[in-house]
């Protein structure tokens, strides 16, 4: 089997538009989290989002091409582009017949959605725009990428609720390890801030009134975010064919189903994706120095994820730098898995571990490390990103530096 | 606390109180498909099955019946039927309607 490593990165979130203010953000505890500006809020239980705030389409794009694509869309084309830009390659002819694009989206393109909903049902139009179809299907990213770069190799999409892009991911490793392509680009996006979906959300009532403290004993409940990260994959030996610097390395997959209840965690089912990945990767539990934890913030996640850690880790558990970035730019979805590997590599390559802001007090069910509040200068070979999702289908991914 | 309780409420809120556990209970068998005479002011969650997913379908449905607005600490510490038929009481009681759908 090859070894697969990233080759280039691009993000767009709250808490950064691109790689070097996603890292600031990260290192200082900076968070993107603001009063939702991009729908109604008047009668929501909760005000607060991570916004992808002054994003004009047509900074990036024609007008032409920012109509044909949703949001969440222009968001996967923007952080793409940073991510093939940022890995050097040249986009050969051949490169271009074989390569991959797997994208990974929860919800696609809803907003467009619940406006064509919006104008029939209740502003009594008889016709909605003839683009809802296309701007709508969860495809619409890797579509929108194939075409900006001609790309007409094995492209597709995940939808596997908050694990889609590290499930993503993890196809678009499995791909390049076996020898079907020598390079893919993956990752997610998501725009979720529209009314109706922002409505279904609230009658959840897993998103916080206030503000999202993972793992912290008076967290009540997530945020919700929008952006993409786009990651470039590569065979080891390809990236150094042509000279390039490989940024680390990506070496285990671990997946899982919980088959235990549509909405509820369980740890039994995180803890084997974890095991998994670490298998997968040929290491132990006490190589690992920094795990990017699902961490919404709902008190059924962070307390099961500290059981599935102290599960899948042992003693070695309570050694874990561990944190959980979604305080700072929100759960954003299908794109979760994709922006915290991001943040997990940058991790990895910079030597130190993001912090999860906004915690207040150590919970008896939360015993771990979470790198309260403020960003710690430490090393380590490895790092994990989890992503356990609703309807309890789990993704961990393992990095290495390299 | 149980509004007979209080000597400020009339006969006519005991009596509405009747109705309104008759109709929490009904609300309940309904959306857990399960027979009315399964569900009494006495059971609890764990005897029903019913789980925090569960208890929030739940509370949707009464709000709907009730006009109500629940709000999400309230649901968090619901756990068995005599809890959430005071619940809705004290909403219906202090006039907590939710705004008329448009």
């Amino acid at each position: 089997m090859r070894r697969v490593v990233i080759t280039g990165m691009g993000i767009i979130c709250s808490a950064g538009r691109n790689r070097e203010e996603f890292l600031e953000s990260l290192r200082l505890g900076r968070s993107g989290i603001t009063r939702i500006e991009g729908s109604d809020i008047c009668d929501l239980r909760f005000q607060t989002g991570g916004e992808v705030k002054d994003f004009v389409a047509t900074d990036h794009m024609s007008p032409k091409a920012a109509d044909m694509i949703d949001r969440f869309a222009q968001f996967a084309v923007v952080a793409a582009r940073e991510a093939v830009t940022h890995s050097g390659i040249e986009l050969t002819d051949e490169l271009r017949d074989t390569s991959a694009i797997i994208t990974g989206s929860c919800v696609g393109g809803q907003a467009t959605e619940n406006q064509g909903f919006y104008d029939v049902y209740k502003m009594g139009k008889t016709r909605v725009h003839p683009m809802t179809i296309p701007k709508t299907m969860a495809n619409a990213g890797a579509s929108a990428i194939s075409l900006e770069y001609g790309i007409t190799g094995p492209s597709f999409t995940i939808a596997t609720a908050c694990s889609s892009s590290a499930h993503a991911l993890g196809l678009a490793f499995m791909t390049i390890r076996s020898g079907m392509c020598d390079f893919a680009i993956s990752g997610g996006s998501e725009a979720p801030f529209s009314y109706g979906l922002l409505k279904a959300w609230e009658a959840m009532r897993v998103v916080s009134p206030t503000v999202c403290r993972p793992f912290s004993r008076d967290r009540n409940g997530m945020t919700l975010g929008e952006g993409s990260a786009m990651l470039t994959l590569e065979a080891l030996d390809h990236a150094l064919a042509r000279g390039a610097k490989p940024i680390a390395e990506i070496v285990g997959f671990g997946m899982s189903a919980d088959a235990h209840h549509i909405t509820q965690p369980s740890a039994e089912g995180a803890a084997k994706a974890l095991r998994i990945a670490m298998k997968d990767a040929g290491i132990g539990p006490e190589q690992v120095g920094y795990v990017n934890a699902h961490g919404t913030g709902t008190t059924a996640n962070d307390a099961t994820e500290t059981k599935a850690l102290h599960l899948a880790f042992g003693a070695h558990a309570e050694k874990l730098a561990i944190s959980s970035t979604k305080a700072m730019h929100g759960h954003t979805l299908g794109a979760a898995g994709a922006i915290e590997s991001t943040a997990a590599i940058l991790a990895l390559t910079n030597d130190f571990a993001p912090p999860t802001i906004n915690f207040n007090e150590r919970d008896p069910e939360c015993d771990l490390d979470y790198v309260p509040n403020r960003s710690r200068a430490v090393s380590f070979e490895y790092s994990l990103s989890n992503s356990f999702a609703f309807g309890g289908l789990n993704a961990v991914l393992a990095f290495r530096r390299i | 606390m149980p509004d007979e309780m209080n000597p400020v409420d009339s006969t006519v809120t005991a009596l509405a109180g009747d109705d309104l556990t008759k109709r929490v209970l009904r609300i309940i068998a309904e959306t857990q498909r399960k027979d009315q005479s399964q569900v009494t002011i006495d059971s609890s969650f764990e005897e029903l099955g019913i789980d925090s997913m569960d208890g929030v379908n739940i509370v949707f449905a009464l709000e709907n019946e009730f006009n109500v607005n629940v709000p999400d600490e309230e649901v968090k510490n619901i756990r068995n039927v005599r809890d959430m038929v005071e619940g809705v009481r004290k909403l219906v009681d202090h006039g907590n309607t939710a705004p008329a759908a448009s």
